[in-house]
């Protein structure tokens, strides 16, 4: 087990180094000018410019540039974005507020996909089942970019049931209208994994065990079903960090949340390297580290999974 | 909760039942499957017996509804799409057919419980066997999860798997075929059930164990004065240790008699035909008699006798509307032929 973790770690460190360097070049490769960028429309001297130049050391090659950004990373520089803020504090400004939303999206699709899922399992074929599978197929086929502005204009300013915007501090209530367009990402397949599990193991041996032993409906479904059920329902939703990560982006660009989705927007738009590679290496760890806490669950659920 | 250590005290009573009513008769039971490809008839009027103490096989090939059979009598059949359609099971005057759900539940485990084949798939994956043990315990009996882990230990002790103490904790997948059949079994004997069915128990294990199995069965068995239902297709396991042999044909026990008596004098012709194809040493070198066909589709049985098809005693009367009827050979003995006295050779 120990020997397990220690190899993924080492991977993550490839992996991490693989991703940065991906961002950078991009970022890289659509900077235009960027001293212009970061002055705006205001006229700029040819000694300024060389003094910028100089102290972000625009002329030197790609390569040398990248071994700088890295240098500065792994001493806990993330650097000074163009809006001449520090990223660090921007980080820790921004991804609590993006915890909370995730967070929020992550139990409203876990507690609807296994609630729904189990009952549409157990009642293949009933008219609860066909109507989730043809709401889980709307909401599958409906892109973030439609959802968001859709569902902030019919419940947040038509039927005026949520607020339309959260904002910086915003209470969970606010959060709530956000949290179920992102979590609406996730949901339909979490739902769809979940009713197909539980349905394969209603028809395992074990359950036809359970049930001799005089067990009642309850106990065999909750006790013995759910948690064999729960082990590729669990898997998935640790991946889902991901597609929520990324529906960040829209959804906090929609209802005004400035968090890391938010910053990242502006900072594409803004062609703003610093900010958006640094932002994406934090991403990426956390993505790496969600995987490896999902793998290492996975092994706690499963007994029969042990790694060496 | 206080520990119970009494494991009678707390079993629950089941209305109308009576304690010098025998054991278990099944009377006529019908199981029917509806599916999209149309109903399969599964059990078609099954009837035995069994005594306390005493071992019936029931004995048959794949698909003649002997594990149904078994489902049925639990009342753990897949329903949809399974339904018992008729007959009675009468458990000590008790027809459990007619019991709600709740009693019901009560009397499995409780009063008749059941092993079956495949003890890695039969047991949950994820849950130590001492959880799955101790369960039994804790839901039927109310005990304490300390109390009802140490009779889960006894239980495994009972059933001689080697340091019970320690390997409680383990996970299914990590005991051997034959040490999971023991805990199986050691499941099913766990509130001391009066009737215990075996499906298959010792098929998917090799010979050696499947030895050791039978004869932990019937050792168990002999201690308790428990009433053993042996599920099987192995004649060899049959001869070994059952008293009484039903032989299910489509759904339908075309024979019964004393172990003994079977096999020295079948009555019935698809009985006699399964003992011909028992491979024999004297007959090395021969080809071995084989049954000609296949078992019949559940969905389109035979009318008349549903044997018939593959018979080679019948005639016009086999084809028929009616089957054959129940003939009393001796005490003890029935068999479902027109051609009785042939197939005996009298």
């Amino acid at each position: 087990m120990f020997r397990y973790i220690v190899r993924r770690l080492l991977q993550m460190v490839l992996t991490f180094f693989g991703a940065t360097f991906i961002v950078y070049a991009l970022m890289f490769a659509v900077q235009d000018d960027p001293i212009q960028a970061l002055v705006g429309e205001r006229p700029i001297t040819e000694s300024q410019r060389a003094a910028l130049t100089e102290r972000y050391h625009l002329d030197d090659n790609f390569f040398a540039q990248y071994w700088y950004y890295m240098k500065g990373l792994l001493t806990g520089d993330f650097g000074t974005s163009m809006t001449n803020r520090k990223v660090s504090s921007m980080l820790a400004d921004a991804w609590p507020v993006t915890m909370r939303l995730a967070l929020l999206a992550i139990v409203i699709a876990a507690t609807i996909a296994i609630l729904a899922g189990v009952v549409s399992g157990i009642r293949r074929g009933s008219i609860f089942d066909n109507a989730t599978l043809v709401i889980t197929l709307i909401v599958l086929a409906m892109p973030i970019v439609v959802l968001a502005p859709l569902a902030q204009l019919v419940f947040g300013i038509k039927l005026g049931w949520f607020p339309a915007t959260a904002g910086k501090n915003a209470t969970l209530w606010q959060l709530l209208l956000p949290a179920g367009v992102l979590a609406s990402l996730v949901v339909a397949t979490e739902l769809r994994v979940t009713r197909a599990s539980v349905a394969e193991n209603l028809r395992a041996d074990y359950v036809r065990t359970a049930r001799a032993k005089g067990l009642t409906g309850a106990r065999v479904i909750g006790v013995h079903v759910l948690r064999n059920s729960l082990i590729p329902v669990i898997t998935l939703i640790g991946v889902d960090l991901g597609a929520l990560m990324s529906g960040a982006i829209v959804t906090e660009k929609v209802f005004n949340i400035p968090g890391v989705g938010f910053n990242l927007f502006r900072g594409i738009r803004t062609e703003d390297g610093p900010l958006v590679v640094g932002f994406v290496s934090v991403l990426v760890i956390v993505f790496l580290v969600v995987n490896l806490v999902v793998d290492l669950l996975y092994a706690a659920l499963d007994p029969r999974i042990r790694y060496e | 909760m206080t520990p119970v250590t009494d494991i009678k005290a707390q079993m629950d009573v089941l209305p109308g039942l009576d304690p010098r009513a025998p054991l278990l008769h099944v009377d006529d039971l019908r199981v029917e499957f509806r599916t999209r490809d149309g109903v399969a008839k599964a059990v078609n009027g099954a009837t035995f017996y069994l005594n306390a103490g005493e071992t019936l096989a029931i004995l048959g090939e794949s698909g003649c509804g002997k594990s149904v059979t078994a489902q049925a009598v639990m009342g753990i059949l897949d329903s949809p799409p399974g339904h018992v359609t008729g007959g009675r099971v009468l458990y000590r005057g008790v027809d459990l057919l007619k019991l709600g759900e709740k009693d019901r539940r009560k009397v499995r485990a409780n009063r008749i419980a059941m092993i079956f084949q495949d003890a890695l798939s039969a047991l949950n994956p994820v849950y130590t066997v001492g959880f799955q043990l101790a369960e039994l315990f804790r839901k039927h009996r109310g005990m304490s999860r300390a109390s009802s882990k140490l009779r889960s230990i006894e239980l495994l002790d009972q059933v001689r798997i080697p340091a019970a103490k320690d390997r409680i904790n383990d996970y299914p997948h990590q005991f051997s075929g034959g040490m999971r059949q023991r805990v199986m079994i050691a499941m099913a004997l766990a509130l001391d059930p009066e009737v215990l069915i075996a499906d298959e128990p010792t098929t998917a294990l090799d010979v050696t164990v499947q030895a050791q199995i039978m004869g932990l069965l019937a050792e168990l068995q002999h201690q308790r004065n428990m009433g053993l239902i042996l599920i099987t297709h192995d004649m060899g396991v049959v001869a070994d240790v059952a008293d009484r042999i039903s032989v299910m044909y489509a759904g339908k026990i075309v024979e019964e008699a004393p172990v003994y008596d079977i096999y020295a004098r079948p009555a019935h012709p698809y009985t006699k035909a399964l003992l011909e194809s028992i491979p024999r040493l004297d007959h090395k070198g021969r080809q071995l008699n084989v049954i000609r066909g296949l078992p019949p589709s559940l969905t389109d049985i035979p009318s008349g006798c549903s044997f018939h098809p593959r018979c080679g005693y019948a005639r016009e009367i086999c084809r028929g509307d009616q089957p054959p009827p129940s003939y009393q050979i001796a005490p003890h003995r029935i068999a479902s032929c027109h051609f009785i006295r042939e197939v005996l050779g009298v």
